[in-house]
């Protein structure tokens, strides 16, 4: 379930790798983009009754403009200002649609109102739930979708060129502005993607849906941070590992305590980067002097 | 020779002079009188308040040192409180060790656990570091929970340790034949405190070390070329900003919450606090030692002052079944994140640069520069 679980965050990891690929900032707010997603569709579908699908797909369009209109107030100051301000700016944004979100729907667990619910398909021997059937599905779609778009896509060529070389695509014409707003409405959708597969099936809704997204950062990391590749890849071995240690820890590692598993990602995120600093897949950051 | 106008830096000594004019001398008389006689006048809640911000302005001095000075993020600033806070709960508290004991082993334990953390900010830069001291925090969580012989575990842990030095009981101060209340003499002993890490942080980077952190923050590589070695000076800028941060965490233990948990100082409550810590340093100016003291200030005192007056406050709840619309804790929270963004937006150097300009624009008056 856990290999699940982090394809899952892997919507998110997409996101972060969105952003940070077009503008070079690490976005901490996608968890609460993440949050915002998921309950507008609770919003959309229970609250005003309108079918799922559409729910969703208000929701993400909701989050993808609410991306546009941060990048645009306040993002687009920030071009050019050290690593550190934008990564603060962002953990700012993360509290403040945190606060408002928690404000309108409250910290109770909301069911989510998915026509999936605690349905299970039987393969073989193996029950599976219809929730992550969905979820793995939506996951490989999201991923084929994004593959297409930066390969064969003109937006999708400009924001390759304008994150190899800003001022080279400028050059050529390509608007910088288009490429940063663009980046921020994409990973604000699949933000509301990935909330809405978090929180469907047995999981509730609850504030702690940003949560998830903190833990997709050893995921993305590992791959290196302008991968989307790479973070597919850091997702399944986190997954795994993950797995593992919770399955022989408890016998040939005790002393490390119950519920290592929950750490692991941290740890071996940390070993991998002192052997390779721009984790698995990233690009050497090259430095002039 | 005529004196030359003291705020103009004409050789070496003038730039490493720690009181640069007479005005700065007369205003840290001031400081000092209003540093002795404040607790005589104000109220135990205001005291409490300004506790809480010594604290802060500890920790806060330690982080500048580190990001402000050295240019390395760190999100782990809570883990290093927790290490401070933890061992004064075991060493001070378990042990029963004295202050002049448990407050330097806080503060060296703090410093060797930042110095087994600083190699990693050799490898990695920015982003990846961020992300990495993040994880921190996650790992301490798990150290501290599963630790239960020294931390308690989830449940906490009380920290009792003695706050005295010799025949001096600052919990219980008794000078000269009248007796203070716990708030006025923890105050005497937290600012001294704060007094003496801003000594120490003035020193480091008003000398040799502070220019070489100044160096590696500004261009590493450039740093390195001129001959400043960069493990020596990340590794020390670790450290040091580390220990700060454990007597912080200790004092926060053992003088004003005398009680830790695992949970305050891991996970999402650990990232806020680590947030905060930043939130200090770029609200009082990155990059100045009493920017941080006043980003305290305003990080420290302005929760307590809401949760205070939250009942004048209409849209407040100070508690289940008020009628305000937002919780205190959540309202803080989104004060926080505003601050940090108009800060960084508006003016990235803090409430230092006010200051300085303000300075700069009485100076020259009525010229406009």
């Amino acid at each position: 379930m856990t290999e699940f679980l982090q394809l899952v965050v892997n919507g998110t990891a997409l996101g972060f790798v969105i952003i940070f690929k077009a503008t070079g900032v690490i976005n901490f707010a996608q968890g609460g983009f993440v949050m915002l997603g998921a309950y507008l569709t609770y919003q959309f579908g229970t609250t005003w009754g309108l079918p799922f699908a559409v729910a969703v797909l208000l929701a993400m369009v909701a989050t993808a403009l609410s991306g546009l209109v941060v990048e645009r107030l306040i993002l687009r100051r920030m071009v050019g200002r050290p690593p550190f301000a934008l990564i603060m700016i962002t953990i700012g944004m993360l509290f403040i649609i945190q606060e408002i979100v928690t404000l309108i729907w409250g910290f109770d667990a909301l069911n989510l109102g998915d026509p999936w619910g605690l349905e299970t398909v039987q393969v073989g021997e193996i029950i599976i739930r219809v929730s992550d059937l969905w979820t793995v599905g939506l996951a490989l779609v999201a991923l084929g979708v994004f593959f297409a778009f930066f390969r064969f896509t003109s937006l999708g060529l400009a924001m390759r060129a304008t994150a190899l070389d800003q001022e080279a695509a400028l050059a050529q014409g390509m608007s910088a502005k288009r490429v940063f707003a663009s980046s921020w409405a994409i990973a604000g959708a699949v933000a509301a993607l990935a909330g809405v597969t978090i929180a469907a099936g047995p999981a509730n809704l609850t504030p702690g849906v940003q949560f998830l997204a903190l833990l997709a950062f050893p995921a993305i990391i590992l791959g290196g941070l302008d991968s989307p590749g790479g973070a597919i890849v850091g997702g399944v071995i986190i997954g795994i590992t993950q797995t593992l240690t919770a399955g022989y820890q408890g016998d040939y590692a005790a002393f490390l305590g119950p519920n290592f598993q929950t750490v692991m990602p941290f740890v071996i995120m940390v070993l991998i980067l002192l052997v390779r600093p721009y984790g698995l897949f990233g690009t050497k950051e090259v430095k002039r002097i | 020779m005529a004196r030359h106008n003291p705020e103009m830096v004409i050789d070496y000594g003038d730039d490493l002079k720690l009181f640069r004019s007479r005005l700065t001398q007369v205003a840290m008389i001031v400081v000092l009188l209003v540093f002795l006689l404040l607790p005589l006048q104000v109220d135990d809640f205001w005291l409490g308040v300004l506790n809480y911000v010594a604290i802060f302005a500890i920790g806060g001095i330690g982080l500048n040192l580190l990001t402000g000075f050295t240019g390395q993020v760190s999100l782990g600033h809570a883990f290093f409180v927790a290490v401070g806070a933890f061992s004064t709960a075991y060493l001070g508290g378990e042990l029963d060790w004295p202050m002049w004991l448990w407050l330097p082993a806080a503060a060296i334990l703090g410093a060797v656990i930042g110095a087994i953390v600083g190699p990693i900010a050799l490898r990695l830069s920015g982003n990846y570091l961020a992300i990495v001291t993040l994880g921190l925090l996650f790992l301490g969580e798990h150290i501290f929970s599963n630790w239960k012989s020294v931390t308690g575990g989830g449940r906490g842990t009380r920290v009792d340790a003695p706050l005295a030095i010799g025949p001096i009981d600052f919990a219980d101060l008794e000078l000269f034949g009248s007796s203070y209340s716990r708030q006025q003499g923890l105050f005497w002993l937290l600012w001294i405190v704060v007094a003496i890490t801003a000594l120490i942080a003035k020193n480091i980077v008003r000398s040799r070390p502070g220019r070489a952190m100044q160096a590696i923050r500004d261009r590493d590589i450039a740093a390195e070329v001129v001959g400043v070695s960069l493990l020596r000076y990340k590794l020390g800028a670790f450290a040091v900003s580390s220990a700060m941060a454990a007597v912080a965490g200790a004092f926060y233990g053992a003088a004003v919450q005398q009680f830790v948990s695992p949970a305050e100082f891991g996970g999402q409550l650990g990232l806020i606090l680590s947030i905060q810590f930043i939130a200090v340093i770029i609200i009082g100016g990155l990059g100045t030692v009493y920017g941080a003291i006043l980003g305290a200030i305003v990080v420290g005192a302005l929760p307590r002052i809401i949760q205070e007056f939250s009942g004048s406050l209409p849209f407040l709840s100070s508690g289940p079944g008020d009628d305000g619309i937002l919780e205190v804790s959540s309202f803080n929270n989104m004060l926080f994140g505003l601050l940090i963004i108009v800060f960084l937006l508006a003016e990235p150097l803090g409430l230092a640069a006010l200051w300085m300009r303000l300075k700069a624009y009485f100076k020259f008056w009525p010229f406009s520069y």
